[in-house]
């Protein structure tokens, strides 16, 4: 159903438009004046500014690799994340693990693990699918670099950026 | 002002001019005709008629025109297609065309006051004022009559064009 | 000296003054963009360009110097300089080649009768005297309709074609109305020539202030002198005047709240859709140079020009007095800065209200123009008239 929105019945002086243009005038002019003086800036001026700081618990950054505290790389390359990414832009080679390893009981470990950040969006189903907690979604957010190679991470960049992670579900641990 | 100026802003214009007629786009011969004005108008000038020469500008190039260069655009004219030409048109152009020219240089090169060198001007000439007195004085009369056939060509038009709408 | 140079000296000081004018008009035009760029930032709580300063790194030094980016005007032309310059396959080429001139042309021709300033050594301060000056710059800003009506036309595109369409409507409208509520000036004045009418301000007040010759004395007694009826019911006319002016000036050169030639919401970028590179700025800086102009010419007709009034005090008595370039070069000199402080503050003006407004949609624009600005300046004319008869000089 339409809905007719009634128009304002205007006084004289209203409808000269003067009033209104000089209350605009002075909004818009004591806005000038704070900020001519330092005063009310919004903006953040960033190389110098960062929101490092500033950044939310749930902010989405590079997706990375981790490892846990016994050293153990905590991707079993099951190739889960690289089937649900949306863009198509993790590629797992996956790789046995030699018997006479710790973690040989794992069976396998990511030969290669790349993610091109030209196609990544940052969605976060690869942390949301990963059955061995491996793979989180960092707080970085600077991925510079001058050639497409540049912007894809292989399996030691992200492990770099990943780091260790401690607290996880350690469900592969002799111990147990 | 100089001879050649003269010969330059009449040249422009004659060529603007023949190009109004020439030209087969509408936008283009409406455009040469604001050339033409525009070479009028310094003639105008040149001749130390500062005033005409700027309400030739002002009037012509820039409100006549700009209406008239707007209503081709809306209408969309395309190009005209190429003029077949026939004799008879061909030939009753020349005629005329060459009856006028040959009376108008009769008529130049016999009247002997065309001839005569014209004293300069003294100084510069407050045109304006002199155009606005003798306008208000001498030619009251016409130029009342002439601003009461605007206004009513103006109200006709507007009474016409409501007309349209209902 | 060769003899064959004497007939042409008198050339000489000309061609300084267009030089002189045509470079501070164009720096003018570069500073204004940076000007609406740090007015909008502050106005809308951000910061503006504050980048571009001195690169000193180039030089060896350890950081660059910002100074709150004053060169950006000097990247944003290098930039437009640099970028490809693209003719769309479906444009008309000789028509969009012709527009971007034909629009910052006239923008820039109208200063050359608008006087910048009173004498300087001896000289008067105005490209050109003419006595029609008046019209002069009418009859230039009737023509910078031809660019804009010809990108819109040989853009060959619909955004380009609406814009062009709507920009030229609207200057024809308010080209009227802008005429019209000049007319009361001319009948109390009485001149044609800006430069007379601004020496006419300066001896009888300003048009929008009309009280520059006010006198008060307190001793030996207490006497005001200066103040007579004709200045005080002649300034409200002029006040009208200064309004419609004023607004139509915003009209005719398609700023905001009557930029909708270019709205970006409607048009893309109205009739400069289809222009990239050096002709998309030559837009640019017909737009901006069309809005100094206009600022001039509001100062020259309504705020007295390159006149600022002293104040002087002397024997007990306050007085406005006027100095000119005929008193001294310095006076000259200052006379100069205050025209251009004056231009500065109306572009100033300017920017804000573009910032403050919404844009007016087309019915209204038409309506203000047509209905109420027509209407209200032809009845100011009658009433100038009928003001003059009763208060002769």
């Amino acid at each position: 159903m339409a809905i007719t929105v009634p128009r304002p019945d205007l006084s004289a002086a209203e409808k000269t438009y003067l009033p209104a243009l000089w209350e605009g005038l002075k909004v818009t002019a004591r806005h000038f004046k704070n900020n001519l003086f330092g005063k009310g800036k919004v903006t953040m001026e960033y190389p110098e500014e960062r929101w490092d700081s500033h950044l939310p618990e749930y902010y989405r950054g590079v997706p990375a690799l981790v490892t846990d505290e016994h050293g153990k790389d905590r991707c079993v390359s099951c190739q889960l994340c690289e089937f649900i990414c949306p863009p198509r832009a993790i590629t797992i080679t996956p790789g046995e693990i030699p018997p006479g390893d710790t973690f040989a009981k794992t069976e396998k470990r990511p030969q290669e693990f790349k993610i091109d950040m030209i196609r990544c969006i940052y969605c976060g189903m690869c942390e949301e699918v990963c059955p061995e907690q491996a793979i989180f979604l960092q707080k970085d957010y600077l991925v510079v670099g001058t050639r497409r190679e540049d912007m894809v991470h292989d399996k030691q960049k992200l492990y770099e950026i990943g780091g260790l992670k401690t607290g996880l579900v350690n469900k592969w641990d002799e111990k147990k | 002002m100089s001879p050649a100026l003269f010969w330059f802003f009449s040249l422009m214009m004659i060529a603007f001019a023949i190009l109004v007629v020439v030209k087969r786009n509408p936008v283009a011969s409406a455009l040469s005709l604001v050339v033409s004005f525009i070479g009028l108008a310094a003639l105008f000038v040149s001749l130390d008629a500062y005033f005409i020469g700027t309400i030739q500008i002002l009037v012509y190039a820039g409100a006549v025109m700009v209406l008239f260069l707007f209503i081709i655009m809306l209408l969309d004219l395309k190009a005209e297609e190429k003029r077949v030409v026939t004799a008879a048109p061909l030939i009753g152009g020349i005629v005329v065309g060459f009856t006028f020219l040959t009376l108008l240089i009769r008529v130049l090169a016999g009247n002997a006051n065309g001839k005569l060198p014209m004293p300069a001007l003294p100084g510069p000439v407050d045109d304006v004022k002199r155009v606005g007195e003798l306008l208000f004085s001498q030619y009251n009369l016409p130029l009342q009559i002439i601003g009461t056939l605007l206004l009513v060509a103006t109200v006709g038009v507007v009474v016409l064009s409501k007309r349209e709408l209902k | 000296m060769p003899d064959f140079i004497q007939p042409w000296l008198f050339l000489l000081p000309i061609i300084i003054k267009v030089v002189v004018v045509f470079a501070v008009v164009m720096g003018l035009v570069a500073y204004a963009s940076l000007a609406e760029r740090k007015v909008s930032a502050f106005i809308q709580d951000r910061v503006g360009p504050n980048r571009v300063g001195l690169p000193l790194t180039l030089l060896g030094f350890k950081k660059d110097l910002a100074i709150g980016g004053l060169f950006q005007p000097l990247a944003d032309g290098l930039k437009f300089l640099l970028k490809e310059d693209l003719t769309p396959g479906h444009v008309k080429p000789f028509y969009y080649w012709l527009a971007p001139a034909l629009t910052v042309v006239p923008a820039l021709l109208t200063i050359a009768a608008v006087p910048f300033g009173s004498t300087l050594f001896g000289y008067k301060m105005v490209v050109a005297d003419i006595n029609v000056g008046f019209l002069f710059v009418f009859a230039i800003a009737s023509v910078g309709v031809y660019g804009i009506v010809m990108a819109g036309w040989s853009s060959n595109s619909k955004y380009s074609f609406l814009g062009g369409v709507r920009s030229s409507a609207q200057m024809i409208s308010y080209e009227l109305s802008m005429g019209l509520s000049l007319v009361p000036l001319l009948l109390v004045m009485g001149e044609l020539n800006l430069g007379k009418i601004v020496e006419y301000q300066a001896w009888h007040g300003w048009t929008l202030l009309p009280f520059t010759d006010l006198r008060i004395q307190w001793s030996p007694h207490w006497e005001i002198s200066g103040l007579n009826w004709r200045e005080i019911l002649l300034w409200i006319p002029m006040l009208i005047s200064f309004v419609i002016f004023t607004t139509a000036v915003f009209a005719e050169t398609n700023r905001a709240p009557f930029d909708l030639p270019e709205s970006e919401t409607e048009l893309v970028g109205g009739y400069h859709t289809e222009y990239s590179s050096m002709k998309f700025a030559c837009f640019f800086m017909g737009e901006y140079a069309a809005m100094i102009t206009g600022c001039a010419l509001i100062t020259t007709l309504f705020l007295g020009g390159w006149h600022l009034p002293i104040p002087i005090i002397h024997d007990g008595a306050f007085s406005l007095q006027t100095r000119t370039g005929d008193h001294g070069t310095l006076w000259g000199i200052l006379n100069i800065l205050t025209f251009l402080g004056k231009v500065i503050f109306l572009v100033i003006f300017f920017m804000f209200v573009r910032w403050t407004l919404p844009r007016f949609r087309y019915d209204q624009l038409m309506r203000l123009g047509w209905v109420w600005f027509f209407e209200i300046a032809l009845a100011n004319i009658v009433l100038v008239a009928v003001l003059l008869a009763f208060f002769p000089k």
